[in-house]
């Protein structure tokens, strides 16, 4: 873990929609992580938490309300239209609905085919056919799938037509948007094997964004936690699974159902009480304060910020500043 | 337990009429509910479950979905469903049998009130006047645990978040202390925290009321924190069935154990490869020969692609239908877990 | 099925391991359909549309090799001839000046339904084209624009075309300056609409994550995917296009004589209701049955591009 070299810094990052004159959605507040060459980072949280505005964010979907992303040195935010394009072939991002994000009038030749076109990466007709067959083949689809449409497949084959899309400009960077919250249970292990090796083979670099707390846990080195906009827990997976601090992600963690009756049956925590807020004009103070047993006077007033408790771990939770 | 029989389903087909052909969504399915147990059918998409529940309280497109087999029966304490009059029906479904579905936000009407929608129950299965309706629609709503019920009872669904809908849709659906509480993926659309509040609060109404619960979920850890009985099902059958330890601890049939193992666990540290089943489940207008599940089983022989299984009882309640179980099956490579006798 | 007793002397050959069939577990076991061929699927099973289609055809090609086979000039007028009855020399019968009706009503029909579509086509490109704008750029352009058609459609229709007429002369361009001006209106706020529900989705999105200009993403995934609707609307469009220029021709701001239209035609046999109502007739029918056939048509359309019922 040493020779680790950082390929993306978040900094600051805060995206927050106006609605109406006077409401503001803070739907990303102030997140700030790094993520590491070759790792898998995740990002969990519940609905409305962020996590989805702040991975489209970070790729320049979206203009940021403040702070910055540097990729590699440069600032995604502050690119020119050709460096933006170029930037597009490093950095790709596979969607949650496998439904909504293939065009339902093109060919999945063309779809696949539509980054190589764009960033002119064949020289003719046969070429690109050739890698679009690679592609398909690398996704574990066959050849005469191209010239279908996508609502002939699959969900599970949908998502993979939408990885082969990703893959085909050869990015080195991906964002996996919920990639497998659609999906069956048997076909959500099918594409995360998929991803996994991918990973391994190209040697991509994930951020990994997902509900799902035993996959994140599963497929991630590193995950941060974010709630109603807030990073709140940042550690390696095996340390947050072992020694959650935020009340939130203790919370969280012991929320999931495990599929083995015998430690559900055993398992005596209540569940986390009351509802998520919504992320429109929040208070000040902590976000988790309205939910959170511990809470103290502090926790309403003032944002707690995110320090390192343990090497690598960091936590935003005046409890632990202040114990 | 046993001779407790609520609810009873035999040899049940169900196939729906469409452009390419005629889908047999359902093929030959039995199961029994007793009273006070949670039975669940465990499946991924498409592979017949809310269809299955959907059609004991006859809730199927009619132009196009077909109940069919021989013999083919579904029974509440020993009245046949299937032969009741439409009207006859109606009486059943809401005061005996209620349920409860995936999305909340589609379930109720967007321009009625909360405590109306919750009375319309009342006042159309119970004889109270709306005086009383309103009143037991906020002990209901208490009772689900919904903060503020004297001020939430008068307003809108959309006032509500996913969570409190749900807990406003199983209120709606105890309304009438019913016999039996389907769930129809009850906690698929809400997120974690809130998925928690939901089993607990079906948890202990079931305790309470000593109802049956049917559960449909893809979800195998809400399986494990609620269900007594589970089964499995796949393209339209039911291909492994036992109690909720047989089913976790020593599976009999390779598509059971196939779901399990393609889970990851929050409780285990280091994990083997997540198991993965390549392809997709099969096409119910064609369904493939002898056992639908052959084409993605890696233990496939060649009877499993010619004749379909019949059941191997493992004692008890367990039953699974695999031809590995067959004497004279070639069982190289098969995972001891699957072949395994039961203690 | 076969009964468990059999399998019990099942030979050993059966039970060899064959494992995971690789040609099921991709295999695609429904047809392969265009989106377009999915729409005409649906379109065929409507009985009514294909009767408008079938309407819609038969009227196209009476209009345009009628004449071939009458075998008459839709200009000549012989004397002796005048107001007959329909028969089997004049099919449609003769008018005042002893013209053969039924040529004349063909030649009508090319000059109305040519009026149809380039009003049509005006409409939609420009109509489309703003209407596109707005949706994608959205801020004070979409302001400027829905502005400015917001005038445009408030401007009253008929000043209009009395004016441009008297301006232009009464020819066939006049007419279709005159009926293009306003209607693009609503078809500009429809693919707005449109244009603002499908740049949500995320394969909007995905393009632009690939790095697709706007261009690309109105060329290659906007416009194909509003074409549906939009087709819908021009379909619809036509009929009322035809109806407005025989409503301009009847009260004398249609095309000139000698050249006819449908609604000329019904204006001059307007004339001669009491004695010879058929000269009325026919023009009339040819109006409601064009109509009624692009309607079924259009509605058919619309039906069979219905997400809903698509399955």
């Amino acid at each position: 873990m040493t020779d680790r070299e950082t390929l993306l810094e978040v900094r600051n990052l805060k995206k927050h929609f106006k609605i109406g004159r006077k409401s503001i959605v803070k739907a990303v507040d102030d997140v700030s992580f790094d993520v590491f060459r070759g790792e898998t980072f995740g990002l969990v949280g519940e609905s409305g938490c962020g996590k989805t505005t702040c991975g489209k964010t970070i790729l320049g979907l979206h203009k940021p309300t403040g702070g910055e992303v540097i990729y590699d040195g440069m600032d995604v935010h502050a690119l020119d239209s050709d460096r933006k394009k170029d930037f597009t072939k490093i950095a790709q991002i596979v969607f949650q609905d496998p439904y909504s994000s293939l065009d339902p009038r093109m060919t999945v030749g063309d779809i696949i085919g539509e980054g190589m076109d764009i960033h002119h990466l064949c020289k003719d007709k046969g070429e690109r056919e050739e890698r679009v067959f690679d592609l398909l083949q690398t996704v574990g689809l066959n050849r005469e799938h191209i010239n279908r449409f996508p609502h002939e497949f699959s969900g599970g084959q949908r998502q993979r037509i939408g990885i082969a899309r990703a893959l085909a400009v050869e990015p080195e960077f991906i964002v996996c948007d919920e990639p497998i919250s659609a999906l069956d249970v048997s076909i959500q292990a099918q594409i995360v094997n998929l991803l996994m090796q991918l990973q391994r083979e190209k040697q991509l670099t994930y951020l990994f964004i997902t509900h799902n707390l035993a996959m994140i846990k599963y497929i991630s080195d590193r995950v941060g936690v974010m709630y109603l906009g807030n990073l709140v827990e940042l550690a390696g997976s095996k340390q947050l699974y072992e020694m959650p601090y935020h009340p939130y992600t203790q919370g969280l963690l012991s929320s999931v159902p495990v599929p083995d009756p015998r430690i559900e049956r055993r398992k005596e925590t209540a569940p986390l009480r009351g509802e998520i807020p919504t992320s429109i004009n929040p208070p000040p103070g902590c976000r988790f304060a309205s939910r959170c047993d511990y809470a103290r006077e502090v926790c309403y007033e003032v944002m707690p910020p995110l320090i390192e408790i343990e090497d690598e771990h960091f936590v935003a939770c005046h409890l632990m500043a202040s114990p | 337990m046993k001779n407790n029989i609520l609810l009873e389903v035999r040899n049940l087909h169900i196939s729906f009429s469409t452009y390419a052909g005629t889908v047999q969504a359902v093929r030959g399915v039995d199961f029994s509910l007793n009273v006070g147990e949670t039975l669940a059918i465990v499946g991924e998409s498409g592979c017949g479950k809310t269809v299955t529940v959907k059609s004991i309280v006859r809730l199927l497109p009619q132009d196009v979905a077909k109940i069919h087999g021989d013999n083919v029966g579904i029974t509440l304490d020993g009245e046949d469903l299937l032969s009741l009059e439409e009207v006859e029906m109606s009486r059943v479904r809401g005061k005996r049998i209620a349920m409860i579905f995936q999305d909340p936000m589609t379930s109720l009407n967007p321009t009625m009130k909360i405590g109306d929608q919750i009375g319309e129950v009342l006042l159309i299965h119970k004889n109270v006047s709306k005086k009383e309706a309103r009143l037991q629609a906020l002990e209901l709503l208490q009772m689900v645990n919904i903060p503020n019920a004297e001020q939430r009872i008068d307003q809108y669904p959309f006032e509500f978040s996913g969570g409190m809908l749900q807990r406003v849709m199983i209120a709606t659906a105890i309304a009438c202390d019913p016999e039996i509480l389907i769930a129809d993926e009850p906690t698929t659309a809400l997120d974690v925290t809130i998925q928690a509040q939901i089993i607990e609060l079906i948890k202990n109404l079931q305790r309470e009321r000593d109802m049956g619960v049917i559960l449909v979920t893809h979800d195998l850890g809400v399986v494990a924190s609620m269900a007594d009985r589970i089964h499995v099902m796949y393209a339209g059958q039911i291909v492994e069935r036992g109690t909720a330890d047989e089913i976790f601890y020593s599976p009999k049939h390779p598509y059971t154990l196939a779901l399990l193992k393609s889970v990851p666990k929050l409780t285990e540290d280091k994990q083997e490869p997540l198991y993965s089943l390549i392809g997709t489940p099969p096409d119910l207008i064609n369904p493939p020969h002898g056992c639908s599940f052959a084409p993605r089983c890696e233990f496939a022989m060649k009877i499993c692609r010619i004749a379909e299984p019949s059941p191997t009882l493992f004692g008890g309640y367990h039953e699974s239908c695999c031809w590995l179980h067959h004497p004279k099956a070639n069982k190289s490579g098969v995972p001891e877990i699957l072949l395994r006798e039961v203690v | 099925m076969v009964s468990r007793e059999s399998f019990v002397n099942l030979s050993d050959e059966v039970f060899e391991r064959v494992g995971v069939d690789p040609e099921f577990s991709e295999h695609l076991d429904k047809p392969s359909l265009t989106y377009w061929a999915d729409v005409w699927r649906r379109f065929k099973q409507n009985k009514l549309a294909i009767f408008g289609l079938v309407l819609m055809v038969s009227i196209l090609v009476m209009i345009f090799v009628g004449p071939l086979i009458s075998g008459k000039n839709y200009k000549y007028m012989d004397s002796s001839v005048k107001n007959l009855r329909p028969n089997s020399e004049y099919w449609f019968g003769t008018d005042d000046m002893g013209r053969d009706i039924f040529t004349r009503v063909c030649y009508g029909g090319r000059i109305s339904i040519l009026i149809g579509f380039l009003c049509t086509i005006v409409m939609f490109v420009i109509g489309s084209t703003l209407g596109a704008l707005a949706g994608l750029k959205g801020g004070w352009v979409d302001n400027l624009i829905m502005r400015f058609a917001e005038v445009i459609g408030n401007l009253p229709y008929l000043i209009i075309v009395v004016i441009l007429t008297m301006v232009m002369g009464r020819s066939i361009f006049a007419i279709v300056l005159a009926m293009s001006i306003t209607s693009w209106v609503g078809t500009c706020r429809m693919v707005r609409g449109q244009i603002l529900q499908l740049k949500e989705l995320d394969y909007i999105e995905a393009a632009t994550a690939l790095g697709a200009d706007t261009a690309r993403v109105i060329f290659k995934h906007l416009l194909p995917n509003a074409l549906g609707i939009i087709m819908v609307d021009i379909t619809m469009s036509i009929p009322g296009f035809i109806f407005g220029e025989a409503f301009l021709s009847y009260v004398g701001l249609g095309v000139r004589p000698p050249e006819t239209s449908w609604g000329a035609l019904a204006s001059a046999g307007q004339q001669q209701l009491m004695f010879h109502p058929h000269v009325l007739f026919f023009p009339c029918l040819m109006i409601v049955l064009t109509t009624l056939a692009f309607h079924l048509v259009g509605d058919g359309l619309a039906e069979a591009l219905d997400p809903k019922l698509r399955k």
